[in-house]
């Protein structure tokens, strides 16, 4: 053993459980962010406010998704925007079919339009997910517009005129709320699944794949079938986001239903934020969609949010290239080491072993 | 004793470079077998063929009798076969315990894969008692990328351990680490074989498999020239002709 002992000597001695200390602040922050958006249209009367809010919540919850596929395995999808256009047709075309008139009782077609999202992403997943990196990039890239072209051409979804969804007949006041609420839940419903994802062990094979997929297959992993089901997740998520934004806009285009924009926004929030970690995405999407919602409202110019986003994501790949959230941790960490050295005293002697459990505590609930 | 694995005339060309060209080796169970030969004689392309990472041209492997030509890696694995790489290959961005974790074995649908934890209790301490045993412990909560290349070496072996491999496959164990590094190596796998672990060694250090190992085979050219005992391989005119001839290299580069 003293070979190996003498040998296991870090280069920086980092803190025993400081995942779990991290782990407890961010669920502490998110719980209080998430009290705080459920107050929101509680204390915010205004409808130019909480159809900002709408918008948001549903970008947070697909940022999220997209993350918890993409951000955890490394398939970078710019495709995502196939399952926000299908969750928007399914609910849009359902409700025409079934006569629904506007009202709750279409918000039940919201899982219903992610469950026909994580349909399609079964073939999708399985063309796509046998190619790695840039292939797959592009191969989801060129999904995308396969699923554009059919919107456009196919009968049932109207063509280039689109489909009109019911109107619900809500008094302006309060006529957000409703779509506020359900894209809330949708948005717990995102956190709640893809914070278990990470937790389990399907949620560890994805990060593998990550980091080596093949070292990983020879240990067992079978990685088309972990890939599938992350996908097929992101892609339940992603469409209930499409319905809802459907429902709430009351008209849908396919060039605005499976939308280029949404599939490079959801992976720009993610970046922004942090691609792979759990707050990133939330916070991206947090910050950047109400800025885009403003900035096109304010100036009614539909693109000068696309000028913002450029510069902002060009200052944090230049000053922070990991995203918000992986950055921020750093300097925590930084500053608590920092105070650290300062307290202890600066004996000249060999540096003291810190004391260390010998078995980790099982912070993130074993079973 | 009986053979735990045999390969019979495997042939494999990448293009027009002949890998392998019907190499034929056994391996005994509880046995620990040497495969050495100089550079690009197809050592690692047969342990690629073995566990599913290459598919070979021609020939078959079997597996306690079975054929498992065909099988992929992650059914090579969950059979029975671990195996470490030669450029060591962890997971960098995962911590030290998760890396562990990665290999654990269970039978489950997908559906339970996606709902259950990591890891139970008793698989973490499983985890935890096997980084013990490799040295590793005070790591645990490290991310694996911040390991030296040696402590990579310790942890590729400890997380291949988790899943209790019937036989273990190591390309060049014993490459680029310090020599008291290598002494613990060696006594980890002589401790494991005791427990009946079966092992297949690819090696330059002539002096770690010539302790180590109960038969050598000599690998030239894609094809396995000469199998016996240590001591009889080391003499055999053949294995100086095909061999000896670049052992000064190999130490060179190697150690």
């Amino acid at each position: 053993m003293s070979g190996a002992t003498a040998e296991v000597e870090p280069a920086v001695p980092l803190g025993v459980g400081q995942n779990a200390t991290v782990r407890r602040v961010g669920i502490g922050v998110w719980t209080v962010v998430l009290v705080l958006l459920a107050l929101f249209p509680l204390v915010v009367t205004n409808p130019t406010y909480t159809s900002i809010g709408v918008f948001t919540l549903i970008f947070m919850a697909c940022a999220n998704a997209w993350n918890g596929f993409s951000g955890y395995s490394g398939y970078i999808s710019l495709g995502n925007g196939v399952f926000y256009g299908t969750g928007a047709y399914v609910l849009t075309y359902a409700a025409l079919r079934l006569n629904m008139s506007g009202g709750w009782g279409v918000f039940w077609l919201v899982p219903l339009a992610g469950i026909g999202a994580a349909v399609v992403a079964v073939p999708f997943g399985f063309v796509a997910l046998r190619v790695r990196r840039h292939t797959f990039v592009v191969i989801t890239i060129a999904i995308f517009f396969v699923f554009q072209l059919l919107a456009f051409n196919l009968s049932f979804t109207g063509g280039s005129s689109g489909l009109t969804p019911p109107t619900p007949n809500w008094v302006g006041a309060t006529f957000n709320d409703p779509f506020y609420y359900v894209a809330f839940a949708v948005l717990v419903f995102s956190i709640l699944l893809f914070w278990g994802v990470r937790r389990s062990r399907f949620g560890l094979h994805l990060l593998a794949i990550r980091d080596d997929e093949d070292r990983a297959r020879g240990l067992g992993v079978k990685v088309l079938r972990v890939k599938m089901i992350g996908f097929v997740l992101a892609a339940l998520v992603t469409g209930m986001g499409g319905a809802i934004f459907a429902y709430f806009v009351g008209q849908i285009f396919p060039q605005f239903a499976y939308d280029p924009v949404f599939d490079v926004t959801v992976a720009l929030m993610s970046f922004f934020g942090g691609i792979g970690t759990l707050s990133g995405p939330l916070l991206g999407a947090l910050l950047l969609e109400p800025i885009e919602q403003y900035l096109t409202i304010q100036y009614s110019i539909g693109s000068v949010y696309l000028i913002i986003y450029g510069v902002l994501f060009l200052l944090v790949i230049i000053f922070m290239p990991r995203g918000l959230v992986p950055s921020i941790g750093d300097g925590m960490r930084r500053i608590r080491v920092n105070r650290t050295q300062q307290s202890a005293p600066r004996a000249a002697g060999p540096p003291v072993e810190p004391s260390r459990p010998e078995v980790p505590a099982i912070a993130d609930g074993g079973q | 004793m009986t053979d735990l694995l045999a390969v019979e005339n495997i042939s494999k060309s990448f293009g027009g470079l002949q890998a392998l060209a019907g190499c034929s080796l056994t391996l005994e169970e509880g046995s620990i077998g040497g495969l050495i030969g100089p550079n690009g004689s197809g050592k690692t392309t047969l342990f690629n063929v073995v566990t599913g990472y290459v598919r070979s041209d021609a020939g078959t492997v079997l597996f306690r009798g079975r054929p498992v030509t065909a099988a992929k890696p992650d059914r090579v694995f969950s059979l029975g076969i671990g195996r470490t790489f030669q450029l060591t290959r962890i997971f960098g961005r995962l911590t030290v315990l998760e890396n562990m974790l990665v290999a654990t074995q269970r039978r489950e649908g997908w559906l339970r894969s996606v709902v259950r934890g990591t890891a139970s209790a008793a698989e973490r301490a499983r985890a935890m008692e096997l980084l013990g045993f490799v040295g590793l412990t005070r790591l645990w909560d490290n991310p694996a990328g911040t390991l030296s290349y040696g402590q990579r070496k310790l942890l590729e072996l400890a997380y291949v351990l988790v899943a209790e491999p019937t036989v273990i496959l190591l390309d060049e164990p014993a490459g680029g680490i310090n020599p008291t590094l290598i002494g613990e190596i060696r006594d980890r796998i002589v401790q494991l074989n005791k427990e009946g672990t079966t092992f297949l060694i690819v090696e330059h250090n002539m002096e770690f498999v010539m302790g180590l190992c109960d038969k050598l085979t000599v690998m030239d050219a894609g094809c396995a020239i000469v199998s016996g005992p240590p001591a009889e391989v080391r003499v055999d005119p053949r294995v100086l002709d095909a061999y000896l001839g670049s052992v000064e290299e190999a130490d060179d580069d190697g150690e």
